[in-house]
Formats: C-alpha cells, sequence, structure tokens
C-alpha cells in the first residue's frame, strides 16, 4: 500500500534573522509533511522558532531558505489553501459575531444572504449559534477564539494552522475548546498543524508531535500519538494519556533547560555590558 | 458593553446632570442677589432666561443659529475628508509624516484665529473666511489623531487581512479604517470643538453674521442678559454637534 500524498510539506527551512551585532538562526533545517486529514503538532520551549515556522508556513515571513508546498505546489506568501488561526486575540471588535465569520466569504465576493447562511452554519460548528448578533467584546476570550476559528474555517482552508490559540485561555477552557477543535477536525477531516508549547494540548489533539529543540530550532524527535480516535477531553486522565506526555516531557525538558540557561546567561551579559 | 447593562437606566445620570445646572444656576442668582458677584458683570441667570425669547424674536436668533451651524457643518464636513484624507497620506508615506508631523504638531497649538486678516485678504469678508479659519483651526487634531489610529492598529489584525489575502485598498477600507476609527473620532471630536471656538471668534471679529455677531452687538449695547442669552445658542450648537458626532460615530460603530 502506498502512504497518502502529503498535504503539506515543509522542506529544509532555514531561518536567520540579523541584529544589530549578530545573526541568529531561529529555524534550521526543518522538514515534515503532513498527510490529509492528519492533525500534527509542533512543540518546543519558549525561543525555539516555532512562531516563525508558523509564519514561514502561512507566508507571513519571507527570505528564507528552504521550501513549503502544498500538494506538492511550491507557495510563497499567504495562500488560500493555508487558513491561519493566531495566538493573539484577532476577531473583528466592530463586526458581529456572524459577520466576523464571513469575513473571506464577503473578500471572495459571495452573496449577502448566501454567505451568511454559509457563517451560520460554521458559527453553528464551533458551538455558537444564539450569538450570531453578539459582538467580540460581549464574549468570552473562548467564544472569540472560536469565533475565530469558525472564520478561518468558512475560508474552506486545506489547511488549517494554528498558533497556539487557547494560550490566553485558562486550562479548564483550554482542554474543552480543544474537545471542541477535535470535534470539528474530525468531522471535517480537516489537516491540521498545531503550534504550542502545551504538552497536554499537544498530546490531546494530534496523532503526531513534532519536538523541537531550543535554537536553533530543528526538530528533535517525531512521536506518534497511539491513542484511539474519537478522543474527548476524558482521555487527560488516561494512562496511556500519561504515558506520552511523560515520553514527550523527557526531550521537552532537556530543551527547556537549555532555554532557561540561555535566557539567564543572556541577562547577565546585557548587566555586565 | 451598553450603558444599560454596565450601569442600569442612564436617565437617573441624565436628571443628575439637568438638576446639577440648574443648581448652579441658583447658586449664582442667589449670590448675585446677595451682593457677593456684581450684577454688574454677571446678569441673574433669571434675566439671561427671560432675555432667550427677547432676543429671539428682536434678533433674528434662529437665522444666526442656522447660519453658524451652517458654517460648522461645513468645517466639520472639511475636516472629516481633507483632515482625515492628510491623515491617511502622512500614515501611508512615512517620509512624508515624518518631513510634516512636528509642523502639523505646531499647527495644533497656533492662534488660529490670530490670522483672520490673511484669510479676510484671500477669501474676502465672506462666510468662507470663517469657514475656512474654522477648517484650519480643528486640522491639526484630526491628522495627528487620524495617523495615531491607523498607526495603533492591531499588528495580528493586518495579518489576519494578509492571510486572507486583501489587496490594499481591502486592507483599507476592511481593518484599518474601522480599527482606526474610535482615535478617528477623538480627533474629530477636539477638531471640532477648536472649529466651532474659531467660527464664533471670527464671527464675533469681522462683524459677519452668526451668533458671534450677535454676542459682539450685544455686548457692545451692554445687554448683557442678551449676550449671555446669546452665548446660551453658541452653547446649544455646541451640544447639536457633539451629539450629531456622537450619534454618526454610533451609526458606524455600533458596537460600541
Amino acid at each position: 500500500m502506498t502512504p497518502p500524498r502529503a498535504q503539506l510539506e515543509v522542506e529544509h527551512i532555514v531561518k536567520h534573522f540579523v541584529t544589530a551585532d549578530q545573526t541568529v538562526t531561529a529555524v534550521d533545517d526543518v522538514s515534515f509533511s503532513v498527510a490529509p486529514g492528519e492533525f500534527v503538532s509542533i512543540i518546543g520551549p519558549s525561543g525555539c522558532g516555532k512562531s516563525t515556522l508558523f509564519n514561514i508556513i502561512g507566508g507571513l515571513t519571507g527570505e528564507y531558505q528552504g521550501r513549503v508546498t502544498v500538494e506538492g505546489t511550491t507557495i510563497s506568501g499567504t495562500h488560500p489553501a493555508i487558513g491561519m488561526v493566531f495566538q493573539e486575540e484577532s476577531t473583528f471588535p466592530w463586526r458581529s459575531v456572524l459577520d466576523n465569520v464571513a469575513f473571506p466569504l464577503e473578500i471572495a465576493g459571495m452573496g449577502k444572504s448566501e454567505r451568511a447562511d454559509r457563517a451560520a452554519h460554521f458559527v453553528k460548528l464551533v458551538g455558537l449559534s444564539g450569538f450570531e448578533r453578539r459582538y467580540p467584546s460581549e464574549l468570552s476570550g473562548g467564544m472569540r477564539q472560536r469565533v475565530a476559528i469558525a472564520r478561518t474555517l468558512a475560508s474552506e482552508p486545506k489547511i488549517l494552522l494554528m498558533d497556539e490559540p487557547f494560550a490566553a485561555l485558562d486550562e479548564q477552557t483550554r482542554v474543552l475548546l480543544g474537545d471542541k477543535v477535535l470535534q470539528i477536525q474530525q468531522e471535517l477531516r480537516q489537516t491540521t498543524l498545531l503550534i504550542t508549547h502545551n504538552l497536554t494540548e499537544a498530546v490531546q489533539l494530534s496523532d503526531r508531535v513534532l519536538v523541537m529543540t531550543y535554537r536553533p530550532g530543528r526538530l528533535k524527535r517525531v512521536v506518534d500519538v497511539g491513542l484511539p480516535h474519537p478522543r474527548d477531553a476524558e482521555i487527560v486522565g488516561s494512562d496511556a494519556f500519561g504515558h506520552t506526555v511523560a515520553q514527550i516531557w523527557h526531550d521537552l525538558r532537556e530543551e527547556a533547560s537549555r532555554g532557561i540557561a540561555a535566557d539567564e546567561a543572556r541577562v547577565l551579559e546585557g548587566g555586565r555590558r | 458593553m451598553s450603558a444599560l447593562t454596565a450601569g442600569g437606566s442612564p436617565w437617573p445620570a441624565r436628571a443628575f446632570g439637568v438638576a446639577s445646572v440648574v443648581a448652579a444656576f441658583a447658586l449664582v442668582e442667589a449670590l448675585i442677589r446677595a451682593g457677593t458677584i456684581n450684577a454688574f458683570i454677571v446678569p441673574l441667570p433669571s434675566q439671561i432666561v427671560a432675555a432667550i425669547p427677547r432676543i429671539v424674536a428682536e434678533e433674528h436668533v434662529p437665522a444666526r443659529f442656522w447660519q453658524t451651524t451652517q458654517e460648522v457643518l461645513w468645517a466639520a464636513l472639511l475636516l472629516g475628508t481633507v483632515g482625515v484624507g492628510l491623515g491617511v497620506l502622512l500614515y501611508r508615506y512615512r517620509v512624508l509624516r515624518l518631513a510634516t508631523e512636528t509642523w502639523v504638531g505646531a499647527l495644533a497649538a497656533a492662534p488660529i484665529v490670530l490670522m483672520y486678516p490673511l484669510f479676510l485678504v484671500i477669501f474676502g469678508r465672506s462666510a468662507t473666511t470663517i469657514v475656512m479659519i474654522g477648517f484650519a483651526a480643528g486640522l491639526a487634531p484630526v491628522i495627528l489623531k487620524t495617523v495615531e489610529g491607523l498607526a495603533g492598529t492591531r499588528a495580528v489584525l493586518i495579518d489576519v487581512g494578509r492571510s486572507f489575502k486583501l489587496s490594499r485598498r481591502q486592507q483599507f477600507w476592511k481593518i484599518l479604517l474601522p480599527a482606526a476609527l474610535p482615535t478617528v473620532f477623538v480627533g474629530m471630536r477636539l477638531g471640532l470643538v477648536f472649529a466651532m471656538i474659531n467660527i464664533v471668534g471670527v464671527e464675533f471679529l469681522i462683524n459677519f453674521g452668526g451668533l458671534g455677531q450677535l454676542v459682539n452687538e450685544l455686548a457692545e449695547r451692554y445687554d448683557l442678559p442678551g449676550t449671555y442669552g446669546a452665548i446660551f445658542f453658541v452653547v446649544l450648537t455646541s451640544i447639536v454637534f457633539f451629539d450629531l458626532t456622537e450619534r454618526v460615530e454610533r451609526w458606524l460603530r455600533p458596537h460600541r
């Protein structure tokens, strides 16, 4: 049996940042692929280049080495095949929930009534029916993030790319929202790449977890999450879940410690100048 | 969150506001009658109230009110189009901003009204002079606040626009301008205040109709109750424009 063709391929990505006194390699020769319908997470300590990778794949950052392909076609810049969900709160405060979700459809030139119907479908999908006419300022942080996810899904991207979308939420909301995202991903068979620093989230949601090293960001290890589908928040308490988390933490702890040591050294060096 | 959900009905607060004004007038009335405030300088509030129907009938207040209102309206339209437009240009072209921002800032503090002879030479003794002085006086805050609002748009909202491949025009109309609107309206309000002060001031100075001229005429006749009655109509114009700006903002920003 031939393996499924990758929907997203990231090949030998290298990204340097030039500062006043040095050149920092943020990402160093990172390659991986994501199959159709697969949920892959990239996890790593702060400063490992996860967000840089997110920006490169999403097309927000240029001038890097390597290439990103979607279904075999090399892409540069932002691309309709890749829908992005950001870490920061990104709903438009001047638009209602329905108008936020309809935004990409409006840009695509869809008629008003048709896009309202389509948007309502995605609002329902993220469990916000009844809130269509509310404004983001009237919603909780978790609800606003669901609006942002629905807006991205409404553009029907081939790949959903998320950068720590639950980072600003409390732990309970995070687990339950993760549950919702996984349910939607399974329902749509949505290819998803999640950038996170949260171990529980990565294991709860993913088919595979890619562990990155501290700066320069390289792929340290790929962990297949063998937990059965369908999963829900209950799985967080299972032995198998704990075992997988421990396995990833073993790799991550070393990198996180390196990150902390490097930060301390930088502060000390700055103090000596 | 709406005012209703935040603090219940707004009517008690409004009633308190009106009651405060009435109480202040009553206090002034009492102080004048007691001789603490000189009655030759400040007329009794009751005399001012009594003078209002008289000046309305004898001094063509509705026509003057309409003239001043029209001048402020034209200045407001110019501020909203030219002022905001210049702000957008300064945001769009960094070199232009660096070259002119200091001058625009200085313009905000300049006593434009003192340049009225120059405006008279350029535009003649006409309503255009008054409108242009009002416009020039209100221009700086509108430009500066427009630039500030556009530059303050959260980077993530711009990234959302980029992720949906918005054109530059779409990025402006769909994201930058709506995001900047709250700050743009702060600039418009400030600009309108400056414009109004200058418009009434120039009407006063060049004796060319409007409420400013009425204040001048009544003061020269030493009709103090009438003068303060005319000032009441100036305040009324200000209230009308404040309310109008509020309504426009509520229409453009229903989520406020």
